[in-house]
Formats: structure tokens, C-alpha cells, sequence
């Protein structure tokens, strides 16, 4: 290209107290050019983006625009600039309309209704209809991404960044993105695409920047490359595999629930419809969907942090347990390792030990009323060795360890108990490909022990991997399950959209059927 | 003349309601940029007396609102730096703004206690005051009290109809995101602190040179509670919040009269009256859970820091 690049950067580097998020990365992106920046989480990919967006301050390092050398002091200029970026976690407001948030970010608009006729034009025009008129709370997580991504065109950016843009959305919404993402680039606006997957890299971009431990370790065009190559570029080795040996264990029906309805205790979640399903023993059901569909709400009952008016639809072992608090149902072979890490997995302010009392203790740690300390450092070392817990010793407070190494801790203190049910949340969520590997396997094993397994997750492929049997939530409803090998990818996509015998089964455009209120006086 | 103590007692409700209007407004303007302020009460007394020694010395209302203005702005500044300077607890940074206001405006009140000023005249409108009934009603009050009502249409015309209100909406809802898009979250909520402080010092004028044209320690009687209470009962919603405050004052109003009609109820009893009734009032039309999360600002009371 004989253009000069869009943007350059040379030798950016930003430190925090404890970790050299940016290590002197160069880069260089021309127009109409999507370019992949791939590495794993914590590798630093969030921070060199938000350098650019003008959101924190690089210690060293240049940034140069369209040629002239740039010091961008806060997001704003860089609007002005030209420079859109979508975030991972939406920078939307809940309570506000589709217009009032995109009202926000603009500077030149000349009255509320002119700004809605330009939203209903260009978001037409890309393919991504949207209802100025609606309150962002109403609206399905595909439907927000898009409302950014609307606020960021808008603008007419020339530079587009897009933090992990389809972790929230199904394969088939994905495509409509990469369709929307290809168009803009060949109207010459440059892209910057965030992301720890492959495949859709190798689809999508035109060359990539592999970023590791805070530094570039490779610039590659992803077409010429394999997955294996790249990762290897992104982790440093090669990607362990899952063992996928899995003996049939035909165990008895461990979990049953049946017709369970609960209104959600968020003014914005979602009820729980009549929902059935059951697991039983020596298998691992995935629940798959789009975030905010009431996997919040269904583990919730099923852990008992909310107790469910009928108590016979909830069964463990037979017995009926809705009315049960958590430590009840753990008395009858609950393990439960939830989305939140630290609040609801663990107490920040406590050490390793510590922690493993709070539901380990059914392992022999209490005697005549008081702990026995011994038997839970005992425990924790062992949970620290058997999941490789990267942490000094049991003594540490569980904040000093990495999000992938307290998932670890977390799963393995519920998995060392050998509990006959475990219901796991998001179990590789933000965790690196190696203890995401890990967390799996030790799943596949408690399964291959005949343990009963319930898996809620939005990574699709992560519950192909390793489940026997799918079902998807979508909008509080639950569609019949199916057997992996049974199904595919596309096929679980459509029914994630609501598209399943009895399931909402709206098209996705109009799923926010919320009559629209206004802010009254 | 059963129609004529009615009127009057509408016409007290207004005047009585008003110190609630102000006080209400501004801790409502506060509060939706995401900032709990309970220090009303203080800001109040100080605006009070501040307002008072104002009239006292120059005779002229202008100087009076703006010595009250300033005083309550001021004393919000102290608020404003302790929580969003230096992220202090906003919940104990307010209770202990109100104690202070209790003691530096019973100091400051001193030497006032004895003085009597002449209060503030009613505009006299011609034609409109001399309406029956209706122009007693609307048409028969002073200049603070119109202007309360200037006040109120400026805050619904702000809140909804204008950017900076949209902005301001905002910080209160989201202020991670207000950030994102390169808002001053902290400067925002200096802006919406101050405008809360500067309102209740002159709802404090109000009650010290018209109302009772007189200096009482701790005149303002609990009055910045209940406004702190009415913004939260009438969901952050500024109509509601009118309604709330002239139902209260009616009711204050109301109780006395009854009081002097030597009815055999308790006056413990009655005086408890006004609080019950608008609490309860204000709880019934406020039912509505989603509309209540669509206008409460979701960050109120959390310390914002900028850079994480």
C-alpha cells in the first residue's frame, strides 16, 4: 500500500505497579485494513486499546495519526480524531433511550429527532436495524453491541477498535458482524479486532500483531498461517488437548427439575418459564445462550441463594430440595462454583485456607464445635498442587492470585470434595487456554466418576468440547436437550435466538417486545 | 365561612411547602448526578442564617438570597471535596456536614435571636390578585414563592429536555461509562453538589425572612430530612416531588387549624400527621418498581474512582 498507515505505534509501554501491561509494542495498521491483535487474557491487549482511545496515559511510546505524531488526552479527542472503539463491557446507559445514549457520544446533533431519523438511516443502511426509541435495559446484549456499534459509525470513524466483540453473540449474528466489519473496511475504514479466537481471525482479518506477557511476538497474516501456529505464537506452546476419553457411566438421575417458574429478583432480568430438565450421574450437561437469558436466575435457584415457592421442583437424589438454603443442599451433595470469583466463590479479605473452610468443612475440618486449621491447610495445599494454583503458599489472601489461578482454586476446592452434583458457572470464563484446560479435564474426570455435571456457559465450543448432552436457555425458556454428536454448531445458534419447539421464538430484531416508557416529570 | 379557611389554608400550604420545593429540588439535581448528600439539613440552617444576618444588615431580599445561596453552596464545597476529592464515605460525610451546620449556625445566630425583620411583601398583581378565590390562591404570594416555581420548570426543561441534563442523567446511571466517553465524572458532580448545597441555603432564607421573619436556633426543624425523604419517595421524579412537599405543607396547615377547632385528638398525634400522610401518599403513587429503576440514578451513594 503506498498510502502512509492509518496508525502507528512505536515503542508503546505502560506499567502498572505490579505488571509491565505494555512492553515497547510496535505496531502499524493501514486504511481499510482489519487487523487482528491476538492474545491471551492478561497478555495486554485491553490496555495498548485503551492507550489509543485515549482512556489511560502510555508511560512511553508514540502514537502517530494518519502520519503526524499524537499525544491523545482523553477519548473525546480521540472522537475527534476519528478514532471509535466498541468495548467489551458496553459503555451504555441502562436506563436511557437508544437515542439519549447515542446523544451522548456526539457532538453535533441538532435536536433529539433529527439524531433518531440518523440512527434509523445508517443503522438501515449496515444492515443492523435498531428502534431509536427503545431504553437500553429492554434490549437483548446482540442489541446493545449493536447500539455501539451504530454510536461508533455514526461518527464516521476511520479507525474502528473492537474489544472481544463476539463473545456475546450467536455464530449466526457473528457473520452479520463480519459482513457489517468487511463492508467498512473496504469503504477504507482501518480495524482494529480484538480477540482470543482463532478461527475467527483466520476468517476475518488481513494481518495480525500476537501480543504475549505484555509484548509482540509475532506479526503474521493469519490466511498464511495455521491454528496451531498462531497459538503457539499467542501462548508460547503448543495448545494441551482435553483427554476425550470418556467411558459410558450410566448413573442414576442425580438432579431433576421440574416446571420450575421464578420471577427474577432484578427489575431487569429475566423470569424463569416453566423450565425441566435433569442430569444424572456419569454425565455433563452443558446449558448454553446469549448472557442475560436467566442463567443468572437459574443458578440461583439451583444453588439456593434464592429459594423457589414450589419445593418439588428442584429434586437431588430424589429428594426435594427448593426450600433448602445452600448449605443444606451442599449437606446433600451440592458442589457449586458460581460466575462471581470473589463475593460469591470466595471472600477476598481471607486467605486460601481460609477460604476452603467456608464449604470444605464438611471434609472432616470441624471437631466438637471448633476448626481444625491443620486439615484445611492440609486440604488447600493439596488443591494448590492437584489444579498447579500458581500462589506462594495457603496462607496468601486468594486476592494475590490471578483470575485464572483462583478459578482453579475455586473449582478444585468444590471438585476435591467429590461432590455427586456440581454445577459450575462460566468455568473458563477470563481463565488462559492452560488452566481453562485444566478446569475442563478435572470436569471430564469428577463425570468419569460418576458424578453428575451441569455446565452453564456462553462459550459454545468450550461445551461441545465437553459435554455429553446441550440444552439452551433463551429469554427464562429451556428447549428439550440434545446429545452433542447429535447437533451442531449452527443448529444450537438458532435455537440461542429463541428458535426452538417451544422456546420465545422471535426474529431477532424485534426480541425486545418492552412496551417503551419515557422518563415522566 | 367554611370556604374561607379552606383558601386559607391552601394559600398557608403553598408558603409552608415551599422551603421543601428548594431544598427537595436541589438535593434531587445531586442525587440523580449519583451523589448522596444528607447533609440538607445543615445547609439548610446555615443558608438560614447566613440569609437573616444578610436582610439584617442591608434590609434588601437580593442580599439575603444571595449570602444564603453562597452559604449553603459553600458548606456543599466542604461536602463535595471530602467525598469526591478525597472519596470519602458520602452516607457519614453528610451526617456529620449536618452536625456541623446544627452548631455553626446556632453560633453564628447568636446575636440574631432577638431581632424581628419585616418579612417579605406579596406582589400585589393588579387584575389577577384581585380575582376571588382563584387570585387569593395563585396570585397573592411573594417573589420567592414564584420563583420556586420558575425553579421547577427549569429542572423538568433541564433533566429532560436539555444535553446537559441528559449528561447529567448519565453520570448518575453509568459514571464507568460517562467516563468512557470522555465526561469529567468529578467535575460533574462538583457542578450538582454545589447547585444542591446553593438550593437548600435558600430554602433555609425562605423559612428564616419570609416564612418566619425571625431567627430561631435550629429553626429549620427537621424540614431538610423530610426533603431528603421526599426525593426518595417520589422516585427522583420533580412533579412528584412538588406534590410531595405542598401535601406536606398542606397537611401541616391543616393539623393546626384542627387543633384550634378543639377537636379531642392528641396533638402528639396530629403533629405526627403530616410525615405519615405524605410518606404514605408518596410510597402509593410510587409503587411502579420499574418506573422507580428508571428514574433512581443506579450509581447514588458509591464512590466513583476515575482511573479504575
Amino acid at each position: 500500500m503506498s498510502e502512509a498507515p492509518r496508525l502507528q505505534l512505536k515503542g508503546m509501554t505502560k506499567i502498572y505497579p505490579s505488571v509491565i501491561a505494555n512492553d515497547s509494542i510496535d505496531m502499524s495498521i493501514a486504511p481499510g485494513e482489519i487487523h487482528a491483535v491476538l492474545g491471551e487474557n492478561g497478555a495486554g491487549k485491553s490496555t495498548l486499546m485503551k492507550a489509543i482511545y485515549g482512556v489511560v496515559k502510555p508511560d512511553r511510546g508514540q502514537i502517530i495519526w494518519n502520519g503526524e505524531a499524537v499525544a491523545i488526552q482523553n477519548p473525546a479527542h480521540a472522537r475527534r480524531l476519528g478514532i471509535g472503539m466498541v468495548f467489551q463491557h458496553f459503555s451504555l446507559f441502562e436506563t436511557l433511550t437508544v437515542t439519549e445514549n447515542i446523544a451522548l457520544a456526539m457532538d453535533d446533533y441538532t435536536s433529539m429527532e433529527s439524531l433518531a431519523g440518523r440512527i434509523e438511516e445508517v443503522s438501515g443502511e449496515y444492515g443492523l436495524p435498531l428502534d431509536p426509541g427503545q431504553l437500553i435495559y429492554s434490549l437483548s446484549v446482540g442489541l446493545r453491541q449493536r447500539v455501539e456499534i451504530i454510536r461508533c459509525l455514526l461518527q464516521q470513524p476511520k479507525l474502528l477498535i473492537m474489544d472481544e466483540p463476539t463473545s456475546v453473540l450467536t455464530p449466526q449474528a457473528v457473520r452479520k458482524m463480519f459482513e457489517t466489519l468487511r463492508r467498512l473496511a473496504d469503504e477504507g475504514c482501518s480495524i482494529l479486532y480484538i480477540s482470543h479466537k482463532l478461527d475467527e481471525i483466520m476468517e476475518l482479518c488481513h494481518s495480525a500483531t500476537i501480543i504475549r506477557g505484555g509484548k509482540v511476538t509475532g506479526y503474521a497474516v493469519p490466511a498464511d498461517e495455521t491454528a496451531t501456529s498462531l497459538a503457539r505464537m499467542m501462548i508460547g506452546k503448543e495448545i494441551p488437548v482435553c483427554s476425550r476419553q470418556r467411558p459410558v457411566v450410566d448413573g442414576e438421575r442425580c438432579l431433576e427439575v421440574r416446571n420450575l417458574s421464578k420471577s427474577s429478583a432484578d427489575q431487569f432480568g429475566t423470569d424463569l418459564k416453566a423450565i425441566s430438565f435433569s442430569v444424572k450421574g456419569g454425565e455433563i450437561l452443558g446449558v448454553a445462550g446469549i448472557s442475560g437469558n436467566g442463567q443468572q436466575e437459574l443458578l440461583y435457584a439451583l444453588s439456593g441463594e434464592r429459594l423457589v415457592d414450589d419445593r418439588d421442583s428442584i429434586a437431588i437424589h430424589g429428594e426435594s430440595v427448593g426450600h433448602l438454603n445452600p448449605d443444606e443442599r451442599r449437606n446433600r451433595g451440592l458442589g457449586f462454583v458460581p460466575e462471581e470469583r470473589l463475593g460469591r466463590g470466595a471472600v477476598p479479605g481471607m486467605s486460601l485456607s481460609s477460604n476452603v473452610i467456608l464449604t470444605a468443612h464438611r471434609q472432616g475440618m470441624v471437631a466438637k464445635g471448633l476448626l481444625k486449621f491443620q486439615k484445611a491447610a492440609q486440604f488447600a495445599e493439596k488443591c494448590i498442587s492437584d489444579f498447579t494454583v500458581k500462589c506462594g503458599s495457603g496462607d496468601d489472601p486468594i486476592t494475590s492470585l490471578s483470575g485464572g489461578n483462583m478459578q482453579k482454586f475455586i473449582t478444585g476446592r468444590e471438585i476435591l470434595q467429590s461432590p455427586d452434583l456440581l454445577i459450575v458457572s462460566q468455568p473458563t470464563w477470563g481463565v488462559d487456554i492452560g488452566a481453562a484446560n485444566i478446569i475442563r479435564q478435572s470436569m471430564i474426570d469428577l463425570r468419569n466418576n460418576g458424578s453428575a455435571v451441569l455446565v452453564v456457559s456462553e462459550e459454545l465450543d468450550e461445551l461441545l468440547e465437553i459435554c455429553d448432552r446441550l440444552i439452551v436457555i433463551a429469554e427464562g425458556y429451556v428447549s428439550s436437550s440434545v446429545n452433542v454428536n447429535d447437533t451442531s454448531k449452527e443448529e444450537i445458534g438458532l435455537w440461542m435466538s429463541g428458535m426452538f419447539p417451544g422456546g420465545p421464538a422471535t426474529d431477532t430484531f424485534n426480541e425486545a417486545t418492552h412496551n417503551q416508557e419515557s422518563h415522566g416529570c | 365561612m367554611d370556604g374561607d379557611i379552606f383558601i386559607q389554608i391552601l394559600v398557608a400550604a403553598i408558603a409552608a411547602g415551599t422551603p421543601f420545593v428548594y431544598a427537595a429540588l436541589g438535593e434531587l439535581i445531586t442525587e440523580k448526578s449519583g451523589v448522596l448528600n444528607l447533609g440538607v439539613e445543615g445547609m439548610m440552617l446555615v443558608g438560614a442564617i447566613s440569609g437573616f444576618i444578610g436582610m439584617a444588615k442591608s434590609g434588601s431580599l437580593l442580599v439575603a438570597v444571595l449570602c444564603g445561596m453562597t452559604a449553603g453552596a459553600l458548606m456543599a464545597l466542604i461536602f463535595a471535596v471530602l467525598t469526591l476529592t478525597l472519596m470519602a464515605n458520602q452516607v457519614a460525610s453528610g451526617l456529620a456536614l449536618t452536625i456541623f451546620g446544627v452548631g455553626l449556625s446556632a453560633f453564628l445566630g447568636l446575636k440574631y435571636t432577638s431581632i424581628a425583620l419585616p418579612g417579605v411583601p406579596e406582589l400585589h398583581i393588579p387584575f389577577l390578585s384581585d380575582i376571588p378565590v382563584v387570585g387569593r390562591l395563585l396570585f397573592s404570594h411573594d417573589i420567592l414563592i414564584y420563583s420556586s416555581l420558575v425553579l421547577f420548570g427549569f429542572i423538568c426543561w433541564f433533566l429532560y429536555k436539555s444535553k446537559a441534563g441528559l449528561i447529567l442523567r448519565g453520570v448518575g446511571e453509568a459514571p464507568k461509562s460517562a467516563h468512557a466517553l470522555g465526561y469529567n465524572v468529578i467535575g460533574i458532580r462538583y457542578l450538582a453538589v454545589l447547585f444542591g448545597g446553593a438550593m437548600a441555603g435558600l430554602g433555609g432564607v425562605y423559612l428564616a425572612v419570609a416564612y418566619t421573619p425571625m431567627w430561631v436556633e435550629g429553626m429549620v426543624a427537621g424540614r431538610g430530612w423530610v426533603a431528603l425523604a421526599l426525593v426518595v419517595f417520589a422516585s427522583w421524579r420533580p412533579l412528584r416531588v412538588m406534590a410531595g412537599a405542598y401535601l406536606f405543607g398542606g397537611i401541616t396547615i391543616a393539623q393546626f387549624h384542627i387543633q384550634g377547632f378543639g377537636i379531642e385528638i392528641p396533638s402528639q398525634l396530629l403533629s405526627m400527621l403530616p410525615y405519615i400522610a405524605t410518606i404514605i401518599v408518596l410510597v402509593l403513587i410510587s409503587r411502579d418498581q420499574k418506573s422507580i429503576r428508571l428514574n433512581s440514578p443506579a450509581s447514588l451513594g458509591l464512590t466513583y474512582h476515575p482511573n479504575n
